[in-house]
């Protein structure tokens, strides 16, 4: 395939940045805007036919004679050498994963760019200050994620990353007047860093012991008696196998040390998508627009960290270890997220934990995935929930941002009964919660049936689990359905200040992603994404039991949220009544900020900080000056025998002469 | 014989050049000591080589030299007066450190 | 003589300050500067150029322009020229960072005699990055540092006097050891019966050394020159000394004089005596991987912003310092890799503090806040430069520590290993300190009202810092540029002798 659209896919938003950010200001409004979104737009185009002609073109490039799809390098240019083997290199690596996340990210973005169009001015067409601003981050953001999904190594992979990191950073501070919006973004940039640092140091021990970087090798053929993945030849394989058999014998503080390099790196993962522990930044980061949190918390940054393991699959596969851990840091945040989400206020709020939690189902998934397991289907539904999770989540998100700029609050209380006043928002919101809550036909019920079936391969305890989640999900989602769009209705709803529908370039996104939710469950996702690239027809392993039992679930969840939650009534209160202490400590997200602060200001701030400053000021400094006040104290001390008084010298002489004299006589007796 | 009154003069004036405060007064002691010092010379020359004069000739010098030295120092003495209207040492330390 | 390139560093330092002798006002004054500083940036880049040529026609020799010119016979002191890539990269960051310095001084006062010193700074460090014979090389670093008491005594702020004698005496104190250490070096420069020689080239040649000297006179030039680069427990001259320096003074003096000592421990104590290096880096290591770590930890609970730059420039500093010690080459790569990013961010960041500080007449962070509203060039300035220190890809400082700690982490030694690992967590904490200050300083509401009448970046000012974020850049989007420039330095047979890869 030719690189020059690739490049373009690349070089088209890092243009739009530079040209927005340093030209920005001498633009109006309105055309920056247009030049976002026609920068976009293009991208868009280009990054559809990429996918379209991986897919579909069946070159010789792309799928070999069985029907297998191949990663192809599109390019791969030096951009730093190390050593020899050690390089830097920025490429173009297409693979259906990358295929795939290339449309995902561009729709969102696209759809993103669009929505801010009429987001980002208020009822009476006044711009926001800094408009020019947002889309140059904005186009800055979309380079850096395909720059991430794209990438031919693993350090390309990082670099992009923190590019993400940054970009999130100025979205997140966005309002940068508001302290609560510089803080959140501060915490958010700290918090991922700090995970970085663990994917830094596993990059570190990986390519320490298989001396490369690049995906291609380090995933090529680790897992003995399995056919190559992506059918690299047989003798890269072998090498890289040995090397793993090799490095795989160190053993580090009872693990070996690749059971060390991928837990690291996934810690990484953990960081950006949010995972207990480090899930703390994304609710917070809710401070940024709304547009924002739809494209960057909900639909395309967040997953990076399932898509880092999905990168990484084959080699997870070798140390089964590192995917359990996977598997239950992902199952645990699930939950954790699940229940959290239930108790929240803030609609923005609600739907951060509902992206934790199902993150949480797409990284669940991974770790459950198997070769031995389905054909390894938990990789196909893992990356199937990233796809249809990022449409209906930006759904949600761009309808709540709809709902937010009608009434000016993120608070639900201040909304209630809003169906009559904005049908659209209305029925596209309702779209998404049935596709989240994976009600059949709407494509959250297959990517989620996918996933359990996954899990029940597996374990069945993880199995129960997610399916208790799940259920949570329906319930939370249409308690926060029925909280907003019905309950009882606000008086100040009426008269000239009604809230009603956005303007098209609002509401034309919402409709877009709400079809899209309601046809993605019928993609044939496995003839496009699976863990070695051989096409896989999943209606063969789709379980129906599973997936009535699911259904079962999630309905009888929404049955709850519509009893307690249609009209006014005292059974929420009762609810909360029965269970005061979960309810205390799930509304305040079971403490864990508070934990964190504790962590920071207290033992790292005061208690590490200071005390190092303090030292260096007073005992390091303090020894500096204590050599010049020594040597002070000392001159001044004999100062007086340089009195300028020529009998005392004299006196000294005769005294040193007679002593001198002295010692003579007694050398000489 | 003649040795012990110059060695008297020599300490006299080393005691008085320490122990004395006014200029003036240690002034007069380096003279003793001078004189003193001059003593010995002739003393020497007449014993150790009477027929040589070096000795009387450089005492004779060094009077002129010290005749010289005094009328400089009674000179910064008696301008020092001027100026700090004091001749004490212990006093006249304001050009120190 | 003026045929080699090399000497013109020094012989166009000298001419302006002839010049400026000359000048009657500051217009005379400041265009003596520029035009004396764009000759310098012209100059490094011609020799970039030159010397990229001759290293492609082949020219496979470790020290390119070599030149020599007796200046006293008897102790066989000459006056020996000669660069290698690392050289050439800093005779390039010296030049940038004076060009921007005279800019960043355009409203001085007393420019006359400013400028005298600064430029007579600069000849030293040009005439040390240029020689390659140590006594000449020591001459100019004394030439480098003593301008630096009158520049920060006479125009500095805050404690200026206590500043000043502290970081002169400091230095001078490392200036006794590294003294010492090159005489011992003279002394054993070449074997008995042989006439002795200061040039380093020849020293490596004869490399008469022996295994003792060698462990009693790498200790004294590495710490000589460690405490110019600030290396814990000798580094508290930086923060008192930024602190009080004028804007110009402190970005030579973090983004160049620092380098000094950085260049001088790798061109003197491990160059000429790798095998000591080898067995006592580790003592430095750990100091140093304190100095990292630690100088972090400090630049945490700073309100002063010139005092959170010295220990970021500390803890920076510090990674170059432990990235030579690892002995091998890309881990060096890295170091002066840093050394050029370190230099560029930290003369941006000195700069635009000076800018800052100018106009609201404080440094306390607890201060000021909301600036991005009042100035917003200045204030993007600043975040740019908050980012390329933090390590963000794209700027310099992201290739330059990413090449350190992967180069340090291929070391077969565990131990080193471990250390590299406790050096990659200053990342995080770099990110904090950073953070804490753009988001105090910069966003947030404006903290005094006064503030609101303060005016943007003037042109000279724009022009400064444009300047420096276009090197920085430079270097974060086209690594490998840099690199191969630098790495060539390391062909294999300069440190055959402990068989460094």
């Amino acid at each position: 395939m030719d690189a020059t659209l690739p490049i373009l896919i690349l070089a088209i938003p890092l243009g739009m940045f530079f040209v927005l950010g340093l030209a920005g200001v001498k633009m109006s409004h309105r055309l920056a805007g247009i030049l976002g979104c026609l920068g976009m737009g293009t991208t868009l185009v280009l990054a559809y036919t990429t996918a379209f002609t991986y897919f579909f073109s069946g070159s010789p490039e792309f799928v070999d004679a069985a029907g297998n799809r191949l990663q192809a390098l599109i390019f791969d240019q030096t951009w730093l050498a190390f050593t020899d083997k050690l390089v830097i290199r920025i490429g173009f690596l297409l693979d259906p994963i990358s295929a795939m996340m290339l449309v995902v990210i561009t729709t969102i973005s696209f759809m993103v760019h669009l929505y801010s169009m009429g987001y980002m001015r208020d009822h009476h067409g006044v711009w926001e200050r800094g408009f020019q601003r947002f889309y140059a981050f904005l186009s800055l953001f979309s380079f850096s994620m395909l720059g991430l999904v794209v990438a031919t190594n693993i350090f390309q992979m990082y670099i992009f990353w923190e590019l993400v990191g940054a970009s999130s950073y100025l979205l997140i501070g966005f309002y940068f007047i508001k302290p609560s919006a510089v803080s959140a973004s501060k915490k958010a940039f700290i918090v991922t860093r700090f995970a970085d640092l663990g994917f830094l140091i596993g990059i570190l021990i990986l390519s320490f012991y298989t001396g490369t970087f690049n995906f291609t090798e380090l995933t090529s053929a680790p897992v003995e008696g399995l056919a190559g993945v992506f059918s690299v030849s047989e003798t890269t394989a072998e090498s890289v196998r040995s090397i793993f058999r090799s490095s795989a014998a160190p053993v580090f503080l009872g693990g070996s040390v690749l059971t060390w390099a991928l837990v690291l790196i996934f810690m990484g993962g953990m960081g950006k998508s949010a995972l207990l522990p480090l899930h703390i930044w994304l609710p917070d980061a809710m401070e940024g627009p709304t547009p924002v949190s739809a494209l960057i918390h909900a639909a395309t940054m967040v997953v990076a960290g399932v898509y880092l393991v999905a990168r990484l699959f084959p080699l997870y596969l070798m140390e089964v270890t590192a995917l359990e851990i996977v598997t239950w840091v992902g199952a645990i945040t699930a939950l954790y997220a699940a229940i959290v989400a239930c108790t929240q206020i803030d609609i923005k709020r609600v739907l951060a934990f509902s992206t934790i939690s199902q993150i949480a189902f797409m990284v669940v998934s991974l770790g459950v995935a198997r070769p031995e397991v389905h054909e390894g289907l938990g990789y196909m539904a893992s990356m199937f929930h990233l796809f249809t999770h990022a449409m209906f989540k930006a759904l949600l998100f761009l309808g709540a941002g709809a709902l937010i700029h009608a009434i000016g609050s993120n608070d639900y209380t201040a909304m209630h009964g809003l169906r009559k006043y904005m049908p659209v928002t209305h029925w596209t919101f309702l779209i998404g919660c049935l596709a989240i809550a994976g009600i059949i036909p709407f494509s959250g019920f297959f990517s989620k049936d996918e996933i359990l079936s996954s899990c029940l391969g597996n374990s069945t305890l993880v199995y129960i689990w997610m399916s208790a989640v799940a259920g949570l999900t329906a319930f939370y989602m249409f308690r926060l359905y029925y909280l907003i769009f019905w309950w009882k209705e606000h008086k100040v709803h009426e008269g000239h200040h009604a809230p009603h529908d956005q303007p098209w370039t609002m509401t034309l996104p919402l409709v877009i992603l709400a079809a899209v939710s309601c046809v993605a469950g019928f993609i044939p996702f496995g003839n496009f994404v699976t863990w070695n690239g051989a096409p896989y027809d999943f209606m063969a392993h789709f379980d129906w039991s599973v997936a009535a039992v699911s259904l079962c679930v999630a309905l009888a969840a929404i049955g709850l949220a519509t009893v307690m939650y249609r009209k006014e009534n005292p059974l929420p209160e009762k609810f909360r009544a029965a269970m005061p202490a979960l309810w205390t400590w799930a509304h305040h997200r079971f403490y864990w900020d508070e934990l964190y602060m504790f962590i920071t200001h207290r033992i790292i701030f005061n208690g590490i900080c200071r005390p190092i400053a303090w030292f260096d000021r007073h005992i390091i400094d303090g020894t500096m000056d204590a050599f010049a006040t020594v040597t002070n104290k000392a001159s001044q001390a004999i100062k007086p025998l340089q009195s300028g008084q020529v009998q005392l010298y004299v006196w000294w002489y005769l005294l040193g002469a007679l002593a001198l004299g002295g010692i003579t006589m007694l050398c000489l007796l | 014989m003649l040795l012990i009154p110059a060695m008297i003069m020599f300490c006299c004036g080393v005691y008085g050049f320490i122990t004395r405060r006014n200029m003036i007064a240690i002034l007069i002691s380096l003279e003793l000591m001078l004189n003193a010092v001059d003593i010995n010379f002739a003393v020497f020359n007449r014993y150790l080589w009477p027929d040589a004069m070096e000795g009387m000739f450089f005492t004779l010098f060094a009077i002129a030299i010290a005749a010289a030295e005094t009328a400089l120092a009674i000179a910064i003495i008696i301008n020092l007066y001027r100026s700090a209207r004091n001749i004490d040492v212990r006093d006249l330390n304001k050009l120190k450190y | 003589m003026f045929s080699n390139i090399l000497i013109w560093f020094v012989v166009i330092p000298l001419l302006m300050l002839a010049g400026l002798a000359l000048c009657r006002d500051i217009k005379q004054i400041r265009a003596v500067a520029v035009a004396g500083s764009t000759a310098l940036v012209a100059l490094s880049v011609k020799l970039l150029v030159d010397y990229l040529a001759l290293r492609a026609a082949g020219a496979t020799a470790p020290m390119l322009f070599t030149d020599s010119w007796v200046w006293f016979a008897p102790l066989h002191i000459n006056l020996a020229v000669g660069v290698d890539g690392i050289s050439v990269a800093m005779i390039l960051l010296s030049s940038i960072i004076v060009f921007a310095g005279s800019f960043a001084s355009w409203t001085i006062p007393q420019p006359k005699a400013f400028f005298l010193w600064l430029i007579l700074l600069s000849t030293g460090v040009f005439g040390f990055f240029i020689s390659i014979d140590l006594f000449t090389m020591f001459m100019f670093y004394e030439v480098a540092l003593i301008p630096m008491y009158l520049l920060i005594g006479v125009w500095g702020s805050g404690r200026k006097e206590y500043s000043a004698m502290k970081l002169t005496l400091m230095l001078m104190g490392g200036s006794a050891f590294l003294m010492l250490g090159l005489i011992g070096i003279y002394y054993h420069s070449a074997p008995a019966g042989q006439p002795l020689t200061w040039n380093i080239l020849e020293i490596v040649r004869n490399g008469a050394i022996s295994h003792d000297w060698q462990c009693f006179l790498f200790p004294m030039t590495f710490v000589g020159f460690g405490v110019l680069g600030a290396m814990f427990p000798f580094h508290t001259w930086s923060p008192d000394g930024h602190a009080s320096a004028p804007t110009a003074v402190s970005m030579l003096h973090a983004g160049v004089l620092m380098k000094l000592g950085g260049y001088g421990c790798f061109r003197v104590a491990i160059y000429l005596m790798p095998q000591a290096a080898n067995e006592l880096a580790w003592i430095f290591l750990i100091l140093t991987g304190i100095s990292v770590v630690y100088g972090a930890f400090s630049a945490c609970v700073q309100t002063d912003l010139k005092y959170i730059n010295a220990y970021s420039s500390v803890s920076h500093c510090g990674l170059v310092l432990f990235a030579i010690l690892m002995l091998n080459t890309t881990a060096m790569t890295g170091a002066i890799m840093q050394m050029l990013s370190h230099g560029l961010m930290t003369a941006l960041f000195f700069a635009l503090i000076g800018m800052i500080y100018g106009r609201t007449h404080t440094r306390d962070i607890t201060k000021m806040g909301g600036l991005m509203r009042i100035m917003p060039y200045l204030s993007v300035c600043y975040v740019i430069a908050g980012m390329a220190s933090l390590g963000l890809p794209g700027l310099s400082g992201f290739v330059a520590e990413m090449t350190i700690f992967v180069g340090s982490f291929q070391h077969a030694d565990m131990f080193h290993r471990v250390f590299t690992i406790v050096a990659c967590c200053s990342i995080v904490i770099t990110a904090v300190y950073i953070l804490r200050v753009v988001g105090k300083l910069l966003f947030g509401p404006v903290q005094d009202p006064h503030h609101l009448e303060l005016t943007d970046a003037t042109w000279w000012e724009r022009f400064s810092t444009v300047t420096l974020i276009v090197c920085v850049a430079a270097i974060g989007c086209f690594p490998n540029f840099f690199n191969n420039l630098i790495r060539f330095t390391f062909s294999p047979d300069i440190f055959a002798v402990i068989g460094m890869n």
